[in-house]
């Protein structure tokens, strides 16, 4: 930690802004923080909050860089930003001081409740309320994908793909990989580039 | 402690589909989980996924509790390791490859073309979990309900699914 404490800001010139990058210690910090208080999933509103407008480690455009990054590798959105903040704030010490400390809160917690589930989990009341809770995860995960589905859907193919994707896991019952990879190549040549004046190769 | 090498390779091989999210993970993670290695009952990971959205970051740390009832706290660490740590490298070489694929042709198509994917996984993820969820009306209902309300005000989800506990509990 003191090492990087001590280094120079000049060594720094990947942030955008003028201010001092932040220690190791600052950002994971920083991180446990978000990782304690972001109830109700959207980390992403809550990372914005706090390292570009709190902290002013990142300025808005290479937040939303990093972001489009997330979004389009495997893994969530919340470890994934951990890990691109933190590497761009400092290297792979500051990647991993980041998702450590997006992690560990919710971590403890769901260790916590794991224990006490295991005990008492088949009790009729804990039973009575889980079963509330998880229809109202239904919910939860249907509105995201309303919300992403109007942000994200375009065209009209795009309607086939997700169709196509709901159908092979769900009715043929095939594996998820098997699914991604073989709808994921359809979809991106359906998106190959194209030269402005292909002319009518476009379908 | 024998399930180690186990949880390890599910888990790292579960991060890799979490494209859009970790829900797109969740009909193999019910399959492997509960089918294959029996580690917990489809519905204790039913209700360990949902308890795992009132908690505070990374909507899937309820893995956690699935490595600590299968081997332990070294289970339960392993799985966060195996289960973050493959999108983590992949996420870090990217990130530093990015301004070069920025301009390679096919990256947008890839986006393009994964947008849908990811949006037809999740709503696959979702019809499996709800097919443990959804079980009459009442629950129907709750469901429905917690949709509307979200698409129509600006609420913090995490209050949605505690009042449903409060429904469940009133309702017992």
């Amino acid at each position: 930690m003191s090492e990087a404490t001590t280094t120079p800001a000049v060594q720094m010139p990947v942030v955008a802004s003028a201010t001092t990058p932040p220690s190791v210690l600052q950002i994971f910090v920083e991180f446990l923080l978000i990782g304690a208080t972001s109830f109700g999933g959207g980390v992403v509103a809550y990372l914005r909050n706090s390292l570009v407008t709190k902290r002013a480690w990142l300025d808005d455009k290479s937040f939303v860089e990093l972001l489009a990054i997330s979004q389009s590798l495997p893994g969530l959105n919340s470890t994934n930003m951990s890990i691109l903040v933190g590497d761009r704030l400092r290297g792979i010490s500051g990647a991993l001081a980041g998702i450590l400390g997006m992690c560990l809160p919710g971590g403890l917690l769901m260790l916590g409740v794991g224990l006490v589930y295991h005990q008492h989990g088949d009790h009729a009341l804990a039973t009575a309320m889980l079963k509330g809770v998880a229809a109202a995860a239904v919910g939860l995960i249907l509105s995201t994908a309303v919300q992403l589905g109007k942000k994200s859907l375009e065209h009209a193919a795009d309607g086939v793909f997700v169709v196509v994707t709901i159908l092979g896991v769900n009715r043929l019952r095939l594996s998820v990989l098997t699914v991604l990879v073989a709808v994921g190549l359809v979809a991106t040549l359906w998106y190959r580039p194209r030269k402005a004046q292909d002319g009518g190769a476009n379908p | 402690m024998k399930e180690i090498p186990a949880l390890v390779r599910v888990f790292a091989y579960l991060s890799l589909l979490t494209v859009g999210g970790g829900m797109a993970a969740f009909p193999e993670m019910k399959i492997l989980t509960v089918e294959v290695h029996h580690w917990l009952t489809f519905p204790q990971l039913v209700h360990l996924y949902s308890v795992g959205q009132m908690a505070p970051g990374p909507n899937m740390m309820m893995i956690v509790a699935i490595g600590e009832w299968a081997a332990g706290i070294l289970g339960a660490i392993v799985v966060v390791i195996a289960f973050f740590g493959p999108t983590s490298l992949l996420t870090l070489l990217v990130g530093r490859l990015w301004n070069r694929l920025e301009k390679w042709p096919w990256r947008k198509s890839i986006q393009e073309g994964l947008a849908p994917v990811s949006i037809g996984l999740l709503l696959a993820g979702c019809f499996t979990f709800a097919r443990g969820a959804v079980t009459g009306l009442d629950t129907a209902t709750i469901a429905v309900g917690t949709l509307l309300i979200l698409l129509k005000y600006k609420i913090n989800p995490a209050l949605l699914v505690l009042a449903a506990a409060i429904i469940g509990a009133l309702s017992f």
